[in-house]
């Protein structure tokens, strides 16, 4: 039994807003599941599976009653929360279902609004009493990973500073960015130090937002007028500290989740046109891309240097929006607009300054929790028909 | 400096009840499966590396090398330093850095275990030896 070729994504939508002071969490759920179902070509009626994850306010029934979703239709629901990879593990979930014949189209939505309104907290688990006391953000448990890669492997924050030029360079194009300047690696050198080894400027921005998804049969997906992406490979994964044996915080879940995603698609890394990588900071994203097979263990300093994930200029382009280092990183959670871009390149909708010739295969990969505690990850591979 | 700051009292529950009574005393304990002999950090009572249900209670040295750190520059408490230490015994915990100038902490450094009061049991920090 496989997904493969089993689910297309059949509708997109990102949120323009970067900052929503007038809008509610719940309205920009609406405005992204109405956005994605008109880009699809279909009604809300006609949506009978619905996935949402821990900013949906209240959760999957609140949700679905609020959206006036058909619920004499609707028949297969799924709130999987793995924090930011939780819309690309729905993605994977969407397309079992669709294939297991459970529903035919799903909607995915991820909105909420952390620049202007209240985060909810995060739930503790059964480790709370032995570490929330010390303080891990996501600045300091990214920066612990980042410290220990250095240590290991000799990679240097100029190595990471590059992720963010690259980033800069695609961003200046995208007139929703927030962060639209192109920057050099010594801008990021010279901005200040936010938690060891991490600067300001190996953070991801902070931005209102969200994004929806349709997803559908190769049978629906065809009947309508968008270009066809097919899901072919998919894999999730997660990783935590686990009783304290053998930590090692130089690798991530993706080390996992990448090589199921590219055994199911039957297709190596090497195949890849573009990669929309989950840039949460610098350093995600340069273990990442090692975990998912890009490069060696060790060597992703020196394969994102020198502007090898620029567009038009590198070998793999990579978040081609600007991604959430320069972008948007709607409600903390950067997985749903990993998938958004990844489909505009395979639709030949990207901008034209960094749209990908011949683009017809990508993977959309992220992480959900925090790198250097405990995290979930999950890999999409996409292929345009 | 950190010490000034206020850390919060552990909920404790019957799992983990015996090490906030053992840190109130001073000692750090971690736990041991006798089935298949390995130590793990933070206490369970079943074991997540072999499931047997006979663990027990270690007193630790409390003596480990840094994993690795990073230092937050701002925060509403003052700069802190968290974390991961690798215990003498084996399993690497989570922690901050304290009683020590937090800029010059270096991966493998030898550190051992402090306590710092709260308004329950105290919990467990690490200092430079």
């Amino acid at each position: 039994m496989t997904i493969k070729g089993k689910a297309y994504i059949a509708g997109i939508y990102e949120h323009p807003t970067r900052h929503a002071p007038d809008k509610s969490t719940a309205q920009l759920h609406a405005e992204v599941a109405k956005g994605a179902i008109e880009d699809a070509g279909i009604s809300k009626d006609d949506v009978d599976g619905y996935f949402c994850a821990g900013d949906a306010p209240g959760g999957a029934w609140p949700m679905v009653d609020y959206l006036g979703l058909n619920t004499k239709k609707l028949r297969h629901v799924d709130s999987t929360e793995t924090g930011g990879c939780s819309y690309i593990i729905h993605l994977g979930h969407a397309a079992e279902a669709i294939a297991a014949g459970k529903c035919s189209i799903a909607l995915i939505t991820l909105a909420g609004k952390p620049r202007t309104g209240a985060m909810p907290p995060r739930a503790a688990g059964a480790e709370a009493d032995f570490e929330s006391a010390y303080g891990a953000t996501t600045h300091n448990a990214y920066g612990m990973c980042a410290m220990r890669h250095m240590h290991d492997y000799g990679t240097t924050s100029e190595q990471l500073a590059w992720i963010k030029v690259a980033a800069s360079h695609h961003a200046q194009y995208n007139p929703h960015a927030m962060l639209k300047d192109v920057v050099t690696v010594e801008d990021v050198l010279n901005s200040p130090m936010i938690s060891d080894p991490l600067h300001r400027m190996d953070c991801c921005v902070v931005s209102d937002g969200g994004g929806a998804l349709i997803v559908t049969t190769p049978e629906i997906a065809k009947s309508l007028k968008k270009p066809l992406v097919k899901l072919i490979g998919h894999g999730e994964a997660m990783k935590g500290p686990r009783g304290g044996k053998d930590l090692d915080l130089t690798y991530s879940a993706g080390i996992w989740s990448g090589p199921r995603a590219f055994e199911e698609a039957g297709i190596t890394p090497q195949d890849i046109k573009y990669a929309s990588i989950y840039d949460s900071f610098t350093i995600t994203v340069l273990m990442q891309l090692e975990d998912l097979g890009f490069c060696k263990k060790g060597d992703g300093g020196k394969f994102v240097a020198d502007g090898n994930l620029i567009s038009g200029i590198g070998k793999l382009p990579f978040n081609t929006d600007g991604g959430g280092l320069c972008s948007n990183h709607p409600v903390n959670r950067g997985g749903m607009t990993k998938i958004l871009e990844a489909v505009r390149q395979l639709r030949g909708e990207a901008h034209p300054k960094v749209q990908v010739k011949n683009c017809d295969l990508a993977i959309a990969h992220g992480t959900g929790g925090l790198l250097g505690v405990r995290h979930a990850a999950s890999t999409a591979i996409l292929e345009r028909v | 400096m950190s010490e000034a700051k206020k850390y919060p009292a552990p909920v404790t529950n019957p799992e983990t009840a015996a090490f906030w009574d053992a840190a109130s005393r001073g000692k750090f304990m971690i736990k041991r499966c006798t089935a298949c002999g390995e130590a793990h950090y933070f206490p369970r009572a079943i074991c997540p590396f072999c499931y047997s249900d006979k663990t027990v209670w270690e007193e630790s040295s409390g003596e480990g090398t840094i994993y690795t750190w990073s230092l937050m520059r701002k925060a509403p408490t003052g700069p802190y330093a968290i974390g991961y230490v690798t215990l003498k015994e084996g399993p690497s915990l989570q922690t901050n850095f304290v009683d020590c100038d937090l800029t010059t902490l270096k991966i493998g450094q030898k550190v051992k275990v402090v306590f710092k009061p709260t308004d329950g049991a105290p919990l467990p920090f690490f200092t430079p030896v």
